[in-house]
């Protein structure tokens, strides 16, 4: 039967209570770990290892064990750190941009979005390390640290430098919002703890929280705020990401749509990582009351708006590039497409600009498998298009004489694979010792006669349920 | 009576109760010491009474401070103490200086404001927390009366709870050491007694 009422699909279904909400949260942090938990974190701490093989050998002999050649001096190192800024641009997306305009279904989502982006932005920050040959002395490149040049200062005017600024504020702050956010729900587990250990660890951890009127209101105020800090602070991270191409004069690169070219590319492709991850947490965790069918929509309309806003930054780029009349900045398109990586950039097409259209058709925007499969789709899209943006822009320049085509080598993909190792770790980490959905705000989402609506609504759709004494006695046993 | 000692605690299981109920006993004469609940209740610091919060105060003067301090670093170290023609740029680059300004503004801001939030509440990683009813973290919202604050008996304020619809009522009182728990002892306390039996906990029911 046709829906008949005007009340929306309840946020979290199921007809949970508050302490619903508690006991099937703390019940992962709570529980022995499970064998498949064990099972992938030692998978991911495998990939550490073998990444972090081939990472100690990069170190060791100098980043020459890379596939980079004289003309391709950036491949793989900062395609993998514009692919991972990207994805940790979904967490604070979601918690500081939806809150701002009262999305109130982000409050199941944002615990685990937030903690990706965290781990993700940990990734990328390792990128520009590594790839600086000689890390151990990077501090004191990219800081603007007293040194014994002279006091020759780090150079402002260098948007490598707006992205340490950049990016450490965006991750610290990032920290901040997700610790701020964690807090009353570490004081819910020190509560309910058993045990002496974990009582004192998330003792520390909740700070003392009480959950007292005033603080309430404070807190709240704080989280706005934060929002709002945040928000400007989303859009300017990806766009000077941007800049680090856009300033210099490559044909390819030195484009002006690219800022929010790149910050739809980020969302979407962070998007995409929230989706994957999300649909194996909650199918792990069973937790399909609070992620419904209709989280998984809402992040499918995003998908299909920023995908669609990334398609039409590829067409103006090509229209842009015969338009300008440039001959060079013509030539580095027309080779894109059609030179020796021509499959990097049908790849990257068919990835990003076709396949999340099929999220138009609403079967497929709600199914599981779809959008499962589909979101890792996206993703490999989005690496192919920052490995086509660098690599492609460089391997031909205006000398004939030194065009090369760039192969990767084993330690290139080692230390791709390292940085997976270390998102994954953190992830399965953070999925058992941490509650994995916000319990405070899921709470405060959830009117106490929840299940009451909830029933009004399944007697409307005429779907036989327990009679209401029935439930009523059930919860309060 | 001593103050902030002696309380009588009233659980409230729906929030629609709990917010007609502060307004009820506050209509009484009745002073609410606290209100403690699990997730914020929209409307309950109106009907507390309490002012608006002075965090987006900090925060602004934390980020004014965070401005201030990027354009004199920036205008320090490329313009005063090692000028250098960088790309034919100007030394006062102005519109280069914009995107680290814009940085430090917002995580000066909010660390500022944050960290002086948790500072001055006391919410810090060896807090002792003083606990009234431990549901407070999980589904119950908790309201605190303290007694000795009240000229009203605890017979009348007993009764003018149960006439809101609190859900139990009852007395609770702490002794100095618990009002004034330190964390050494409070570890001390839950390695030697156990979690059930820990000073914190102890009287909850």
């Amino acid at each position: 039967m046709q829906i008949v009422s005007e009340v929306r699909e309840p946020l979290v279904t199921g007809g949970k209570t508050h302490k619903d909400v508690t006991e099937d949260i703390c019940k992962q942090v709570e529980g022995a770990p499970s064998p498949a938990w064990l099972a992938s974190l030692a998978a991911s701490l495998l990939a550490l290892g073998v990444g972090g093989y081939y990472l100690g050998d990069m170190l060791w002999n100098g980043i020459g064990r890379w596939g980079l050649n004289k003309s391709v001096q950036w491949a793989w190192d900062i395609t993998n750190f514009v692919w991972w800024v990207g994805i940790g641009h979904a967490g604070t997306l979601i918690s500081a941009i939806l809150l701002l305009f009262r999305q109130k279904w982000r409050t199941s989502i944002n615990r685990a979005a937030e903690a990706m982006t965290i781990f993700a932005v940990i990734c990328a920050l390792f990128w520009p390390i590594a790839h600086m040959g000689r890390p151990w002395i990077g501090p004191v490149w990219a800081f603007p640290l007293p040194n014994t040049y002279g006091s020759l200062w780090v150079n402002f005017n260098s948007p490598l430098l707006w992205d340490v600024f950049a990016i450490g504020t965006y991750f610290s702050v990032s920290l901040l919002f997700w610790y701020v956010g964690l807090v009353p729900d570490f004081a819910t587990i020190r509560d309910r703890a058993t045990s002496k250990i974990s009582r004192l660890m998330y003792g520390i951890l909740s700070l003392g929280w009480d959950g007292s009127a005033k603080s309430w209101m404070h807190y709240e105020a704080v989280s706005l705020i934060l929002a709002g800090l945040s928000t400007p602070l989303v859009l300017s991270v990806h766009t000077i990401v941007s800049f680090d191409f856009a300033t210099s004069v490559i044909p390819g690169w030195h484009t002006t749509i690219f800022p929010p070219y790149f910050v739809a590319g980020a969302i979407f492709s962070g998007f995409a990582m929230v989706l994957t991850l999300m649909l194996i947490t909650r199918k792990v965790y069973h937790l399909e009351d609070y992620i419904t069918i209709e989280h998984i929509e809402m992040m499918n309309i995003i998908i299909i708006v920023t995908g669609s806003i990334v398609g039409i930054a590829y067409t103006t780029e090509l229209f842009i590039a015969w338009y300008s009349g440039v001959e060079y900045e013509q030539y580095a398109f027309l080779n894109r497409s059609t030179g020796p990586y021509w499959w990097a950039y049908w790849s990257m097409m068919t990835c990003n600009v076709i396949s999340p259209q099929l999220f138009w058709i609403k079967k497929i925007r709600t199914s599981l498998m779809w959008t499962f499969v589909l979101s890792i789709v996206v993703n490999i899209g989005m690496w192919f298009e920052r490995f086509v943006i660098i690599v492609t822009s460089l391997h031909r320049d205006y000398l004939p004489s030194s065009w090369t085509y760039f192969i990767p080598t084993m330690h290139d993909v080692g230390t791709y694979l390292f940085t997976f190792g270390l998102f994954f770790t953190f992830f399965f980490l953070f999925a058992k010792f941490f509650p994995v959905i916000n319990m405070a705000e899921v709470k405060a989402v959830l009117k106490e006669s929840n299940s009451k609506v909830y029933r009004a609504r399944r007697t409307l759709v005429n779907e036989p349920l327990p009679s209401l004494e029935e439930t009523v006695v059930e919860k309060e046993a | 009576m001593e103050k902030n000692k002696h309380f009588l605690v009233g659980i409230f299981g729906d929030q629609d109760d709990l917010l007609h109920g502060v307004e009820d006993i506050r209509k009484k004469g009745v002073k609410i010491y606290e209100v403690f609940t699990p997730f914020p209740v929209h409307g309950l610091e109106h009907a507390l009474g309490y002012q608006r919060s002075w965090t987006p105060k900090a925060a602004f003067m934390f980020g004014f401070l965070g401005t201030c301090l990027a354009i004199i670093m920036q205008v320090g170290m490329m313009v005063i103490d090692w000028p250098m023609v960088i790309g034919g740029k100007p030394y006062l680059a102005i519109p280069d200086f914009v995107p680290v300004t814009f940085e430090l503004t917002v995580l000066l801001a909010s660390y500022g404001m944050t960290l002086t939030f948790l500072f001055v509440k006391g919410y810090l990683p060896h807090k002792v927390p003083r606990i009234f009813d431990i549901r407070a973290t999980d589904d119950k919202h908790v309201m605190a009366i303290d007694l000795a604050n009240n000229s009203l008996s605890e017979e009348q304020i007993r009764s003018i709870l149960k006439d809101v619809h609190a859900e139990e009522v009852y007395r609770r009182d702490f002794t100095d050491e618990e009002n004034q728990s330190s964390f050494i002892k409070y570890v001390v306390d839950l390695f030697t007694n156990g979690v059930t039996r820990s000073s914190r906990i102890a009287h909850h029911r």
